[in-house]
C-alpha cells in the first residue's frame, strides 16, 4: 500500500507552514506531503496542533508563512477561488456540523444542488444511494438532531461525499461520539480508506490508525516529530515523546 | 363608547395604524436585514457602515426621525413619495413620509435583533457551509439567516409589538392614525377623558395582544432543534 502511494503524485503538499495563535507557536515548520490515495492518520497528545493542521488544508485557518498546494495548485487566500478549492475538499467536524434546520437529505444534497449545479432529481437520488452505503438512508427525511451522534456523523460522512473531493479531512470525527458509536464511525472510514479516498485523519483511536492507516504522522508541540507506516510506528516509536505518548495510551 | 368610537371614526384611524404599522414592518425587516449583513460580511466598510446606521438611528428618538422625514426629507430636500395631481397628496405624503421614519428607526433595532439571531448559531454551521464550497452570501441564504431568523423570532416580535405602539407618533406630521383620533377626541369630549384613553388603549391591546400570542407560538414551533 505505502510504495504504491509514494509512487503516485503528491496530492496535497504543505511546505514550511508557519502559524501562531497569539503567542503560541501552534504549527512550527510543518512539511508534509499526502499522496494520492494515501490515507494518513495524524495522532499527538492535546494541543499538539494537529486539528489546526487539519483545518489549514481547506483554510479554515489561515496561516502565516509558508505553503500548501492542493493538486499542485496553491491554496487560494479567499473569494471564489478558495470556495471552489473547498468543494473538492472534504471535511468531517468533531462536533459532525450538519446543518439543524434541514432534513437529513438537504443536508447532503445542498453542495450538490448549490456549489456543483447538479438538478435536484439527480442530487437526490446519488444523496440517497450515498446515505444508503452510510447505512442511515431509512432517516433521510428527519432532521439532525432526531438522529444519534454516529447517525450524525454518518450522514456528515455522506454530505462530504456527495461532492465528490479530491481529499477528505476528518478532524477527530469520533472524539464526540460515545463509546458504543464509535465503531460505526470507523467502520464506514475504514471501507472508504478500502475504496482508495485520499484521508487525512486526526484521531484518537489507535486501533483505526493500525488498520487503515497507510502512514502514521505524530505531533507535538507544533512540530511533526515522527512519521513510519503504522506497524513500525506503534512498536518502534523513535522519539521520546512518541514513546511517552504510546506508553501513556497504551496502559489505560 | 360605541358612540366614541362612532363620533371619531377610531375604526377608520385604527385601520389606519394597522397599515402604518404593516408597511413600515415590512420595510422595517428588509431594511435591518440589510443592515445585519452588512455587520456580518467581511468587508470592513460595510461593517462600519453597519455598525454606524444602529448607532445613529438606535439612539435618536423616534419623533425626531419623523419630523426630520416630513421637515428634512420633504421640506427641504424635496423628496416627494406622493403624486400633486391626487386628491388625496397630503394624507399620502404623510403617511408615506411616516413609513419612511417608522422603518429606519426600527431597522436599527431589526438588525441587532437578527444578530443575536445569528448568535444562536454554532460557529460548526458557518465552518461546514465554507467546508462545502459555499460563498458567504450562499452560505448566508441557505444556512445562517434562515437560522438566525428563527432563533430571532422573539427579539423581532418584541421590535413589531414596539413598532404598532410607536406608529402612534405619526400625529406629529398629522397622520390620522389612532393617536390623532385620540386628540380629536380629548378636545371635543374632554368630559369623558378617561373613557377617550380606555378606547384608544383597549384599541392597542387588541392589536398588540395577539401578535404578542403569535410570536410566542411561532418561536416554538420553529425553533432549531440543535
Amino acid at each position: 500500500m505505502t510504495s504504491s502511494a509514494a509512487a503516485s503524485q503528491p496530492l496535497v503538499v504543505m511546505e514550511n507552514v508557519n502559524k501562531h495563535f497569539g503567542d503560541l507557536h501552534v504549527l512550527q515548520d510543518i512539511n508534509l506531503s499526502i499522496a494520492e490515495k494515501e490515507v494518513v492518520v495524524v495522532i499527538g497528545p492535546s494541543g499538539s496542533g494537529k486539528s489546526t493542521l487539519c483545518r489549514t488544508i481547506n483554510r479554515l485557518e489561515t496561516y502565516e508563512s509558508g505553503s500548501i498546494t492542493i493538486g499542485g495548485e496553491q491554496l487560494p487566500q479567499e473569494g471564489k477561488e478558495l470556495a471552489r478549492l473547498r468543494a473538492d475538499v472534504g471535511m468531517v467536524f468533531q462536533s459532525f456540523n450538519l446543518f439543524s434546520h434541514k432534513t437529513i437529505l438537504e443536508n447532503v444534497t445542498l453542495g450538490p444542488i448549490k456549489v456543483r449545479g447538479i438538478k435536484k432529481a439527480e442530487a437526490d437520488k446519488t444523496g440517497m444511494e450515498l446515505l444508503d452505503r452510510v447505512g442511515v438512508a431509512h432517516q433521510a427525511k428527519k432532521y439532525p438532531a432526531q438522529l444519534s451522534g454516529g447517525q450524525q456523523q454518518r450522514v456528515a460522512i455522506a454530505r462530504s461525499l456527495a461532492m465528490n473531493p479530491k481529499v477528505m479531512l476528518f478532524d477527530e470525527p469520533t472524539s464526540a461520539l460515545d463509546p458504543e458509536m464509535i465503531n460505526e464511525v470507523l467502520e464506514v472510514m475504514t471501507s472508504l480508506a478500502k475504496s482508495g479516498m485520499t484521508m487525512i485523519v486526526v484521531t484518537h483511536e489507535m486501533g483505526f490508525a493500525r488498520r487503515a492507516a497507510d502512514r502514521v504522522v505524530f505531533m507535538a508541540d507544533g512540530q511533526i516529530l515522527e512519521q513510519n507506516i503504522p506497524e513500525e510506528f506503534f512498536n518502534n516509536p523513535q522519539s521520546d515523546r512518541a514513546k511517552d505518548f504510546l506508553g501513556k495510551i497504551i496502559t489505560h | 363608547m360605541l358612540e366614541l368610537i362612532e363620533q371619531f371614526n377610531v375604526l377608520n384611524a385604527f385601520w389606519v395604524t394597522i397599515k402604518l404599522a404593516f408597511f413600515s414592518a415590512i420595510l422595517a425587516l428588509i431594511l435591518g436585514t440589510i443592515m445585519a449583513i452588512f455587520r456580518l460580511s467581511p468587508v470592513g466598510v460595510l461593517q462600519r457602515f453597519g455598525a454606524a446606521y444602529v448607532t445613529i438611528f438606535r439612539n435618536t428618538p423616534l419623533t425626531l426621525i419623523i419630523l426630520l422625514c416630513s421637515l428634512g426629507l420633504w421640506g427641504q430636500l424635496g423628496f416627494e413619495p406622493a403624486s400633486r395631481d391626487s386628491d388625496t397628496f397630503i394624507v399620502d405624503l404623510n403617511f408615506r413620509l411616516a413609513i419612511i421614519g417608522l422603518a429606519v428607526y426600527h431597522a436599527a433595532f431589526v438588525c441587532e435583533a437578527i444578530r443575536s439571531g445569528v448568535n444562536t448559531i454554532p460557529l460548526g454551521q458557518a465552518e461546514a457551509s465554507r467546508s462545502l464550497g459555499l460563498g458567504f452570501l450562499q452560505g448566508l441564504r441557505e444556512i445562517i439567516l434562515p437560522q438566525a431568523f428563527r432563533g430571532a423570532i422573539t427579539p423581532l416580535g418584541n421590535v413589531l409589538i414596539a413598532l404598532i405602539k410607536n406608529t402612534t407618533v405619526a400625529v406629529a406630521i398629522g397622520v390620522t392614525e389612532a393617536a390623532y383620533a385620540l386628540r380629536n377626541m380629548m378636545e371635543f369630549r374632554p368630559d369623558v377623558f378617561l373613557l377617550n384613553f380606555l378606547v384608544i388603549a383597549i384599541g392597542f391591546v387588541i392589536l398588540t395582544l395577539p401578535t404578542g400570542l403569535f410570536i410566542s407560538w411561532a418561536s416554538q414551533k420553529w425553533v432549531v432543534r440543535r
